[in-house]
């Protein structure tokens, strides 16, 4: 069966680039621009794995994970936490909120795939 | 296609599995015992042969090692002893590891087999191979956040982690699980080879709020060794609870009453939508519907007598509902074989590789349907038959060509209906069967005397004997003598016949001869002195009158001329030993076994008849005559007639008739 990840970023080209990865290696991949729109979609369907950006407009990614995993849907999803900056102190809130992992950017796409292999399966 | 025939394959494994490892714990009881060495042999042999078939090389190539070391055993001075069967139970569960993940599991085959070897030679086993030994328990809340222990063991797998075992000490009582926790640990071990970095990367995102413990072998003494009680051995998979609650992972956190159950079991992949069921539950359900039918007949005889207008409204519906389950019970039964023979022409493709010799294999007869039951039972006997067509049947190019022939060798697998029977053959225009060859193994090998008097067939029959090979080098395909004896037992089970004929030279043919019976067949019901008796329809030709110079019994001749042909006759009456007065009109049903006919003298033709076959009781199974019994609508009992022996009493009595005839000629 084909898993599906939700792929939540605002910056276009990342999720471009996230899709065509994971669309390649065989896994669906749906879109959200920011973490509202995460919060919505990943209510209304449920993902084999979510990736989420921090810094986004309306509700960024460590909020969007704290109020999602207050919902019923949100159990045993897992949630990969992709940020820029380097310091233990947002990996360790991301952890905080329900993250199950976490990935530096700039990633490639070997990266990419490895990790979500590696929290969603293949 | 394929996906289906994987399925099918796992399925088979998982069954063969358990036997293996039932044999091996029997064995263990019975360290001596021929017949359970024996079974084991045969399952392994199994094993490797379905593996080799549906491309599973690494398991074909250690499950071909395990049985070699067995093999030594079986002939060696040293007995099975605790030591190789826990190796070997151990090398049971690998087996399983190597069919979900051939490539992560065969790191481990290697050193399986050297313990394995070790423990056959009666050596003391040396100190456990070093490498790392690893205990790990995750966080508590891990399932909730969509951690999946699953794929973490899928990934030690690959590192070569062998013996994972979950340790289940910490999980609660029902009452108190909580099912999204996950409360199991695990422990495995790993191949020295494998860095230290590796193994730890694999814990990446877990190792903030988990335990792990991972050391090396050598210093981590209070692992349970290797022979452990085998009733630790994984358990089958736990069957996916449908909770409303949505559970993470049902098969990594089951809820509670299958605590014993190892969450470490490798993921399975879905099983196509079929069941297997039991025999025993089929034929029941087929037994029941035969009652039904016998019943409803019953019914029909008393309404039709009382003619009530209202109860022969309720008996017809009570026909159509009998009809219609007796369909839909035999349609869940009946499949084409043509279902089986796809799966050969991989195997025939494989053999051909690996033999090295061009083989041209064809099919016929694939819409012939069989029950469903014997068509699963078929497939094992008919992969030995045509292996061992290939492999010891047909010559190698080099020889074909210098005896004249086409260098591809040619093997047909056939089906075909035959009167109240399917036939099967399988024919190659090999080297033939060698009667010397196979006597004087049979001979070295303690199957028969030296100055046993065997005719031809019954020395080809020695080859379905257990123990029997004559091949020359052990291949991976066959010659240990599993494997035909197999067939044997399978055809057997399935009451039917096996018939070998062959021509030195010019090659050989397997015939399996099996009863189309289904538990009902539609059948004509006759009556001979009084009595009521059954042919199977399929087998009926057609019924005449007996011609009324033939109304007494007379030496004149035992021949009907039927539009031209002549057709022998035996009468029932004479056969049966009935001495009433014969009455006038006799009629003649013309039936066929196997291509030939004979006619049979009755009495009296009845109709036809649903016939519910019944079985003969032990006391009256060597019946030549009969081969059931069914019961009618009025509840008596009538004799189903044996259609193939009474076509070959009544062949036996034209050959003894024109013998007479041609030394009176002469």
């Amino acid at each position: 069966m084909t898993k599906t990840i939700l792929a939540v970023d605002d910056s276009p080209s990342v999720r471009q680039m996230v899709r065509l990865t994971l669309t390649g290696a065989g896994y669906s991949v749906v879109e959200a621009v920011d973490g509202q729109d995460a919060l919505e979609k990943a209510s209304a369907q449920k993902f084999d794995a979510i990736l989420t950006d921090q810094n986004m407009p309306r509700l960024d990614g460590i909020s969007f994970i704290r109020k999602f995993r207050d919902t019923a849907s949100a159990v045993g999803v897992p949630i990969v936490f992709l940020s820029t900056e380097s310091h233990e102190g947002l990996k360790q809130q991301a952890r905080e909120a329900g993250a199950i992992g976490w990935m530096m950017k700039p990633f490639d796409q070997a990266q990419l795939l490895a990790v979500v292999k590696k929290v969603a399966g293949a | 296609m394929d996906e289906e025939i994987g399925g099918l394959f796992r399925q088979e494994a998982a069954e063969l599995m358990a036997s293996l490892e039932r044999g091996l714990l029997d064995l263990e009881r019975a360290p001596k015992d021929r017949a359970i060495i024996d079974a084991v042999f045969r399952d392994l042999h199994t094993i490797k042969g379905s593996g080799a078939m549906f491309g599973f090389a690494a398991l074909a190539r250690f499950v071909h090692e395990f049985e070699s070391v067995f093999d030594n055993l079986r002939q060696g001075t040293h007995g099975v002893d605790q030591a190789v069967i826990a190796v070997a139970l151990r090398s049971c569960d690998h087996i399983g590891r190597l069919i979900e993940a051939p490539e992560g599991a065969e790191a481990a085959s290697a050193e399986l087999l050297d313990a394995l070897r070790l423990a056959a030679s009666g050596e003391t086993a040396a100190a456990p191979p070093p490498g790392w030994s690893l205990v790990f328990r995750l966080g508590r809340q891990v399932l909730r956040l969509g951690g999946n222990p699953r794929l973490l063991l899928a990934e030690l797998a690959e590192l070569g982690a062998a013996d994972i075992r979950a340790r289940l000490a910490a999980i609660p009582a029902l009452d108190a699980l909580d099912p999204q926790d996950c409360c199991t640990g695990w422990q495995a071990s790993l191949p020295a080879t494998v860095p230290q970095t590796a193994i730890e990367d694999i814990f990446l995102f877990y190792r903030d709020d988990m335990q792990f413990n991972l050391q090396d072998a050598a210093s981590a003494p209070d692992l349970p060794a290797a022979a452990q009680p085998p009733a630790e051995a994984p358990a089958p998979p736990v069957p996916a609870p449908s909770d409303p609650v949505p559970v993470p992972d049902p098969a990594v956190a089951p809820p509670a009453p299958v605590r014993e159950a190892p969450a470490a079991a490798p993921a399975n992949p879905p099983v196509a939508e079929t069941m297997r069921v039991e025999t025993g539950r089929l034929d029941e359900l087929m037994d029941r519907v035969g009652e039904l039918v016998i019943a409803e007949a019953r019914l029909s005889a008393l309404a039709q007598r009382f003619g009530d207008p209202s109860l022969l409204a309720v008996t017809e519906d009570i026909q159509r509902l009998s009809s219609g389950m007796r369909n839909a019970t035999m349609s869940i039964r009946m499949v084409p074989i043509g279902s089986i023979m796809g799966r050969f022409r991989r195997l025939m493709r494989d053999l051909s590789q690996t033999l090295g010799k061009p083989i041209a294999f064809t099919t016929g007869g694939e819409d012939t349907e069989l029950d469903k039951t014997v068509i699963e039972l078929l497939a094992d006997p008919l992969v030995h038959i045509l292996r061992n067509s290939a492999d010891h049947g047909l010559e190698s190019a080099e020889a074909r060509r210098a005896a004249g022939k086409p260098e591809t060798g040619s093997i047909e697998l056939a089906a075909a209906y035959s009167g109240a029977e399917v036939l099967i053959t399988v024919r190659d225009d090999g080297r033939g069967l060698d009667a010397e060859a196979i006597r004087s193994q049979a001979i070295a090998r303690n199957m028969i005397t030296a100055d046993a008097q065997l005719s031809q067939s019954e020395t080809f029959r020695l080859i379905f004997e257990p123990g029997f090979s004559t091949a020359k080098k052990v291949t991976e395909l066959s010659g240990r003598g599993v494997g035909l004896d197999v067939v044997k037992r399978t055809i057997e089970t399935l009451r039917g016949q096996i018939d070998l004929a062959s021509e030195p030279g010019k090659g050989a043919t397997v015939t399996l001869r099996l009863p189309l019976t289904l538990a009902i067949v539609d059948g004509l019901q006759i009556e001979v002195g009084g009595e009521n008796y059954t042919f199977p329809l399929a087998a009926v030709e057609e019924c005449v009158e007996l011609p009324p110079e033939f109304e007494t019994e007379g030496r004149s001749s035992s021949f009907l001329n039927i539009r031209g042909g002549l057709v022998p006759f035996l009468r029932l009456r004479t056969l049966f030993a009935i001495r009433e007065p014969v009455p006038p009109f006799q009629k003649v049903v013309i039936v066929s076994a196997g291509g030939q006919r004979i006619g049979l003298v009755v009495d009296r033709i009845v109709g036809n008849n649903q016939t519910v076959i019944k079985q003969l009781s032990r006391l009256h199974a060597h019946l030549k005559c009969f081969s059931g019994a069914t019961i009618l609508g009025d509840g008596s009992v009538a004799l189903i007639l044996d259609v193939p022996q009474l076509v070959s009493l009544g062949r036996a009595q034209e050959d003894r008739l024109r013998d007479q005839h041609g030394e009176r000629a002469a």
